[in-house]
């Protein structure tokens, strides 16, 4: 009995050894699905690039299914030998807060929000900076004079779209009048497309003619009524464009895919850095997605606009206010 | 807030309040006749994935109609099996309807599109388009009415109205037929009707049926109606609300028209206003989220009125010993 145990325990070690060997990189998806055609599509189709990349690689993936299951999820994978390991949005930053010294040996990633542990990359876009370009876009195509966000969970991050929008908007006409709406307080506001539905018909019968979705799932019942009512949308994190061509007005990309794919990249050369990364309009880390499908809808002046804006915010001669800096917003308010 | 807002808050209401009728009606039927069903949340969510599935399928929305309300039925009759046949508990049974609904959606859904659970955007005769009312248009000029009609009343897809015509038909079948009394009998006194030379399993399944049919059309409605295909857990606990609206309704049929209406009114109005300036005090947002489920404590507790179930629900019903 003993020496089966021996020879158990001995081939165990060796198998986490040669887990650990070959480290691959793990990628944990989060809630609202893989497909959201959003946040984490673009995480996943970005994991997906480094592996046509690097042919023959692999990863390890898995897809949270409760907000229970953060935790064991994160450990699991790190118990597996994935290095490094990536997750996905702000709901994380406490359970990696306690995960990651557990894991010494293991480098964390983590999009969307910053944790202050020796072992993480913690990669936070400038949202602000490109939902102020569509705002202004948005602000330019409007014939009512009225645009309208809608956000998904209520929290600091969609805050920080919604202000930046609602700067651009007011940027680029100081009368436009901005309605700002939040599917709800849980996490399942990040799933429903039906009340997604309703709160955008609910602004465009307000007046809104633009409706920009920053609500993951929940957009696409958004980008679907906007469409439905024959208005304009604009899109967010992944390019959206193609889902409704002609309605489209454009899409606030949010490079999650470069995120991943470069933290992947790094690490296969043991080169990943911890610490903060910033990604905004200077690294193309945010931007506005232009492609056949709204280059209909966009006129000459909007681009103009929108590269003067974009020249000054990476010069730093325009500053566009964060609402996560401090909690407030010059030009909305919740 | 002026005229025109109240008619695109109730436009908006009359949407949100139908998926919640048809579960609400479905609820009434079963637990008039002794069967409560909490299973209502998970036979709206079937139904909403096999109406869109099969209209993506397809191309034609009926089709997905039907198939919403064949799948909607075919759970029915697994209720109806376990609670009125093999006589086990009711609660139970619903409960483990609502987990293998929300389970085998998504499971179904990435088997046949890949797609994460979802099923593709439905389009074109996919999805049930709006209708208009005859003389919408004509009398949308006649002061006060006529924007009542023409924008809050009609414009709306056909199961709307199909919802609303359902409730004067609940009214007649219950109360106006033989069939009704005796499904109303059942729920208070099987035994009586067992003596009276009635069966009583019989009658009892017809009514888990016609539940199944009209949770049926509340999934359709969901998922080709006010939305154009079908995501994780879509139906987002409106089983429950309707459920909710049945007690608020003291199992009525034109009661659960107007509970149905106020719970949509609610969120319709939490929808258009982040929070209800009252001079005086504000209310915030998810105070009035809430009031639907206060309502019904308050209702529950006696406050306003009693709410008597019928008597012999949730007991199966045993012939002899």
């Amino acid at each position: 009995m003993t020496t089966m145990k021996t020879l158990l325990g001995a081939v165990a070690a060796s198998a986490l050894a040669a887990g650990a060997a070959m480290a691959e990189p793990g990628l944990i998806i989060d809630l609202g699905g893989k497909f959201d055609k959003s946040f984490n599509e673009s995480a996943y189709n970005g994991a997906q690039r480094w592996v046509e990349d690097n042919d023959g690689a692999d990863y390890l993936e898995t897809e949270l299914a409760s907000e229970a299951q953060r935790e064991q999820t994160m450990r699991r994978m790190a118990d597996r030998g994935a290095n490094p390991v990536v997750v996905l949005g702000f709901a994380n930053g406490s359970t990696l807060e306690q995960v990651a010294p557990d894991y010494p040996e293991t480098n964390f990633v983590i999009v969307d929000m910053v944790v202050d542990q020796p072992n993480v990359q913690s990669i936070v876009f400038a949202e602000h900076q490109g939902s102020y370009l569509v705002g202004m876009m948005a602000a330019m195509a409007s014939e009512t004079g009225t645009v309208s966000f809608v956000g998904g969970m209520d929290v600091p991050l969609i805050r920080k779209f919604a202000c930046g929008y609602a700067q651009g908007a007011k940027a680029a006409n100081p009368d436009v009048e901005v309605i700002a709406n939040m599917t709800g307080t849980t996490p399942a506001a990040w799933n429903d497309p039906v009340k997604g539905g309703e709160l955008t018909r609910s602004q465009i019968s307000q007046g809104s003619d633009v409706v920009f979705a920053a609500a993951g799932g929940t957009g696409v019942g958004v980008l679907q009524a906007a469409a439905d009512e024959g208005e304009l949308a604009i899109g967010v994190d992944s390019n959206q464009n193609y889902l409704h061509p002609g309605n489209m007005l454009t899409s606030m990309v949010k490079r999650v895919d470069n995120a991943v794919y470069d933290a992947f990249t790094a690490a296969a050369e043991g080169e990943l850095q911890t610490g903060i990364v910033v990604k905004d309009l200077s690294n193309d880390g945010v931007g506005v997605a232009m492609d056949e499908f709204n280059e209909d809808l966009v006129t000459e002046e909007m681009m103009a606009a929108v590269e003067e804006a974009r020249a000054a915010i990476v010069s730093g001669e325009l500053e566009v206010h964060d609402y996560t800096s401090d909690d407030s917003c010059p030009a909305l308010t919740f | 807030m002026n005229y025109l807002d109240l008619i695109q808050i109730l436009d908006s209401s009359i949407r949100l309040a139908t998926p919640l009728l048809f579960a609400c009606l479905a609820g009434l039927f079963s637990e008039r006749a002794g069967v409560f069903d909490i299973g209502l949340e998970g036979k709206i969510l079937i139904s909403a994935f096999f109406s869109a599935a099969v209209a993506a399928l397809t191309g034609s929305v009926w089709l997905g109609l039907l198939a919403g309300i064949a799948s909607s039925m075919v759970f029915s009759m697994i209720h109806g099996l376990a609670s009125i046949t093999f006589r086990g508990d009711q609660l139970i049974s619903g409960v483990a309807i609502n987990f293998l609904a929300a389970g085998m959606t998504v499971l179904i859904a990435q088997d046949w599109f890949s797609q994460g659970g979802r099923t593709p955007q439905l389009s074109g005769g996919a999805r049930f388009s709006p209708i208009e009312l005859p003389f919408a248009e004509a009398l949308s000029g006649v002061p006060f009415i006529g924007p009542l009609y023409a924008d809050a009343l009609s414009g709306h897809t056909i199961l709307v109205y199909v919802g609303l015509l359902t409730v004067p038909l609940t009214w007649y079948v219950l109360f106006r037929t033989r069939f009704g009394l005796r499904l109303r009998a059942v729920g208070e006194n099987p035994g009586a009707v067992d003596t009276a030379g009635v069966n009583v399993v019989r009658l009892r399944y017809a009514a888990v049926a016609i539940c199944g049919v009209l949770c049926g059309l509340s999934g359709s409605f969901l998922a080709t109606g006010l939305a154009a295909s079908f995501t994780q857990n879509m139906s987002a606990g409106r089983g429950y609300i309707a459920l909710a609206a049945l007690i608020f309704a003291k199992w009525r049929p034109w009661y659960a028209l107007g509970a149905c209406l106020l719970f949509g009114l609610l969120q319709a109005i939490s929808n258009r206003y982040s929070s209800i300036d009252l001079v005086l005090f504000e209310i915030p947002n998810a105070f009035v989220l809430a009031l639907p489920y206060i309502l019904t404590v308050v209702i529950l507790a006696g406050f306003v009125g009693k709410a008597v179930p019928p008597r012999a629900g949730g007991q199966p019903y045993v012939k002899e010993r």
